[in-house]
């Protein structure tokens, strides 16, 4: 399509502004503008804010985790409250009798989360599809058992639990201990954030999703499919315990119920909210994920589940693709009405 | 005419497959499409029967049917056997040649049509009771004509019927085509990458690029011309 | 001996529950290829009905012909209203639907009829059968039942045309309209009959277990485990599945020491996955090969 001289002007005079906004994308710049307002949230909110605040960004992180291994890969997973245990459990377990200060607890917590979800990805790859969700929704519904198993209890305290304290602030930082923690979480989730999103941006991820998108074809190109899926199934519940850790110390109690087959289904409804293979979508799911089933329950009491199962629907029947799907079909239409409008075409 | 195509556009998408196609196919005669991989072939046909999104005229015996549900133009007696088939793998040849006759009602006339596709291909009342996805290529081809057959349609659109055939399976295919044209006087519009036997079977041709006709005429002629030769002929 | 032979007739008696569950799972699974995890709430949702029609005076009998009746609609209904304008959306959408399906008739049914136990009646009494101790005849009748519906489901969909249009319309939906099959009816009818099925599942072991909203989980677990073990492609399977499934659960939980009811469920999942790892596609399940 050739350009009209005049147009090919205006284009050289926009150069060299251009050349300046191509390095600030509009993404760059939403991620700069979101980074700012959590830093000053807690400042200007109260102490049970900032601790729903935080409790978002572990929900985030562990959503996170499954996305890596159900969006990314394409491996189903029902099991995912089972690695949130896993590491909720050994931080509190390392704090309460190791005296392992709470920093610590994180990446114990992670490499013990690895290694347990690299051995299961193991036999779980011989499984497809449901069966696969049949696999790990065993593994969610043993948890709470072997968390009560009467043998076990002097290391997990059985039905009752572990209870331990919220970190204080190192000293001489003026926050409150919330404060402190919603920032020390803050800090966990943009390290792990950007390395999810470096993950995916490089030939590992491309990998990664070209086994989700066609195992066959990925595994024709000589890509080691064994490999890299079990690598996720780690990676993936890595994640997702090292958000369990995070979660045992801001809630300061670990106990075996809090750990069921619904925490599954809770974060699964958060990947699918906030959108399937979406790392930013993730924080989007922990948002619906916490507030959501208070929000149905103030609206009614007795009625709760299905207020929830209503807005469940309301949400899927207007964002298929979940809160990331929706925004891409704003962005385009808005980056079409954009070009349309420097071709000089009416919109 | 039995079949009116005026303006025909489809999309995939934002991407738009076809520009505007105009062509007609008289009651009971063999019409061909050629064309090279990509010309827009296969969306011609998926168009007629409401299987991607399109816009256009399309009038059957007159009747307006742009914008129908497959199943209700399918009912109206036109008879897709598509690309690849659409063979019902897991179930047995008999099965799905009943199940071309899904929207009948007349149980006497459906097992009557049953046994003369059975006679007409011998080889599929061998394998009635075989799983259809154990037949040779060939074999399901006949098949997919089969259950077209059990329509008793007034048109058939065959997609490719030729792909993936030996050639002498292929001679064969076309033979029985001939015939069923003869005999039942079904009209039929086919969709081929191999020029020579379509305008050998086919009364009119139109040639397809890249989601234009760019040629149309009596298949004689079409064959004749000089470009379409070298193009597709090869000589 | 006798023991385990009692515990073993006892498996069968609640394994004809979760295949009769199972079933239900596996025809919807080969309608819509996915798992219909709200099937539970839609059985235990029918129960209820029809003990509130009994409540009501109505004989037993109308009461369990009319919920399978107002089942089958409902689940027709569903499917058109609820699940229809999803139709096209991402797989683990649609999942989150039946999740929210759950939810809204869990809760429903909680508010109008609350959580307390109630009893229902069995049509089949409770007396030991034959006079034997090893079950009674509300269990016999309940394997009885279900076997009865495996066998009508099976004439219905090897012997019928609308049996043929519904297996069709499953396995090529995109054939399937090119033959004239209205494949969005088709699974409906689906819906419908796997609403009735797990309505005749939920009014066999409301007896057994007691009707209130939460009844129908730990079934519906067990159901889908026996329907993978039986494997997702067969009927028969899925029934044998909850057969064995019942067996397992029962056995492990009289002779496995420290195995309480919860561990139950966590033994019996931790078996069939074992077994999947010898058979990838369950038991019974033909594993798809696809040419490339």
């Amino acid at each position: 399509m050739t350009v009209p001289p005049q147009e090919t002007a205006l284009a050289t005079r926009e150069a060299p502004r251009a050349a300046v906004l191509a390095r600030l994308s509009p993404r760059h710049l939403a991620i700069g503008g979101a980074i700012i307002i959590a830093l000053l949230l807690p400042l200007l909110t109260t102490s049970f804010v900032t601790f729903q605040l935080t409790l978002v960004m572990i929900y985030g992180l562990a959503i996170l985790g499954l996305n890596l291994l159900t969006g990314f890969n394409g491996q189903f997973s029902l099991g995912h409250s089972a690695f949130y245990g896993i590491g909720a459990y050994t931080a509190a377990i390392l704090m309460d009798q190791a005296d392992l200060a709470y920093y610590w607890t994180l990446p114990c917590s992670g490499m013990l989360c690895f290694a347990v979800g690299f051995l299961f990805g193991l036999p779980a790859l011989r499984l497809q599809g449901l069966y696969l969700a049949l696999a790990t929704f065993a593994l969610a519904t043993a948890m709470p058992q072997i968390l009560k198993f009467h043998p076990l209890e002097p290391l997990t305290g059985g039905v009752q639990g572990i209870a331990i304290l919220k970190p204080d602030p190192p000293p001489g930082v003026p926050l409150s201990a919330d404060q402190w923690l919603y920032y020390f979480t803050l800090a966990v989730l943009l390290v792990m954030f950007a390395c999810a999103a470096n993950l995916v941006k490089s030939r590992t991820g491309r990998a990664i999703m070209a086994i989700r998108d066609h195992p066959l074809a990925a595994a024709a190109m000589g890509i080691n499919t064994a490999l890299y899926k079990t690598l996720t199934f780690g990676v993936s519940a890595l994640y997702t315990g090292v958000a369990g850790a995070l979660g045992a110390i801001a809630v300061q109690f670990v106990a075996p119920d809090s750990f069921t087959f619904l925490l599954s289904v809770s974060l699964l409804v958060g990947l699918v909210i906030g959108g399937v293979a979406s790392i930013p979508g993730s924080l989007v799911g922990g948002l619906f994920v916490l507030f959501v089933p208070n929000i149905a329950e103030s609206v009614s009491r007795g009625l709760a589940g299905a207020v929830y199962g209503v807005i469940l629907l309301l949400v899927i029947y207007v964002m298929p693709s979940g809160a990331a799907g929706l925004a891409r079909l704003l962005a385009a239409k808005f980056s079409s009405i954009r070009t349309l409008h420097i071709e000089g075409k009416s919109v | 005419m039995m079949l009116e195509v005026s303006g025909l556009r489809a999309f995939y998408g934002q991407s738009q497959a076809l520009h505007g196609l105009d062509f007609t196919l008289a009651e009971g005669s063999i019409v061909t499409l050629l064309g090279a991989n990509g010309a827009g072939k296969t969306t011609t046909l998926r168009a007629l029967c409401g299987m991607v999104r399109m816009s256009g005229e399309i009038r059957f015996d007159g009747k307006p049917i742009a914008g129908r549900a497959t199943e209700d133009i399918v009912r109206l007696g036109i008879a897709h056997v598509p690309e690849a088939r659409g063979t019902f793998v897991r179930m047995t040849v008999e099965e799905n040649l009943r199940l071309g006759a899904m929207t009948r009602r007349n149980r006497g006339a459906i097992t009557a049509d049953l046994n003369q596709v059975y006679a007409e291909f011998p080889r599929l009342r061998e394998r009635r009771q075989q799983q259809a996805g154990t037949l040779s290529g060939g074999e399901q081809q006949m098949l997919a004509v089969g259950r077209a057959l059990m329509l008793r349609p007034r048109l058939m659109l065959l997609d490719e019927p030729s792909f993936g055939l030996a050639p002498l399976v292929v001679e064969e295919l076309f033979e029985n085509l001939r015939r069923l044209n003869r005999e039942r006087g079904v009209g039929m519009l086919i969709v081929e990458q191999n020029a020579a036997l379509a305008l050998d079977l086919a009364e009119h041709a139109y040639l397809l690029e890249t989601g234009h006709i760019v040629r149309a005429g009596p298949a004689q002629e079409i064959g004749k011309d000089e470009a379409v030769r070298r193009s597709y002929l090869g000589y | 001996m006798e023991l385990l032979l009692q515990q073993l007739m006892a498996g069968l008696a609640t394994g004809a529950i979760y295949a009769a569950m199972a079933l239900a799972v596996v025809m919807i699974y080969q309608a819509i290829d996915h798992l219909n995890f709200a099937q539970g709430e839609m059985a235990m949702f029918s129960t209820f009905l029809a003990w509130q029609m009994i409540q009501w005076g109505q004989p037993y009998w109308v009461a369990f012909v009319a919920a399978v009746v107002l089942s089958f609609l409902g689940g027709v209904a569903i499917e058109r209203v609820l699940f229809k304008p999803i139709h096209n959306a991402p797989i683990l959408s649609q999942l989150v639907a039946f999740i929210a399906l759950y939810g809204i008739l869990n809760s429903s049914a909680g508010e109008i009829w609350d959580f307390t136990i109630k009893t229902f009646p069995t049509p089949f009494g409770s007396a030991p059968l034959f006079g034997q101790n090893l079950i009674s005849t509300h269990q016999a009748g309940m394997i009885g039942v279900t076997l009865a519906m495996l066998g009508l489901l099976y004439l219905f969909f090897r012997g019928s045309r609308l049996g043929l249009a519904m297996r069709a319309a499953a396995a090529n939906p995109d054939s399937a309209r090119l033959v004239g099959i209205r494949v969005g009816w088709m699974l409906a009818l689906g819906w419908g009959m796997s609403a009735a099925v797990g309505a005749v599942a939920g009014m066999l072991i409301a007896p057994v277990v007691f009707l209130e909203p939460n009844m129908m989980l730990g079934v519906l677990l067990y159901g889908f485990a026996g329907a993978v073990l039986g494997g997702l492609s067969s009927p028969g399977g899925a029934v044998a599945g909850g057969f064995a499934v019942g067996v397992i659960e029962n056995l492990a939980g009289t002779f496995i020491p420290y195995v309480g009811r919860e561990l139950k469920l966590t033994i019996a999942l931790v078996l069939i996955v074992a077994v999947l790892m010898v058979r990838p596609s369950g038991v019974f399940g033909r594993a798809v090969v696809s040419r490339v």
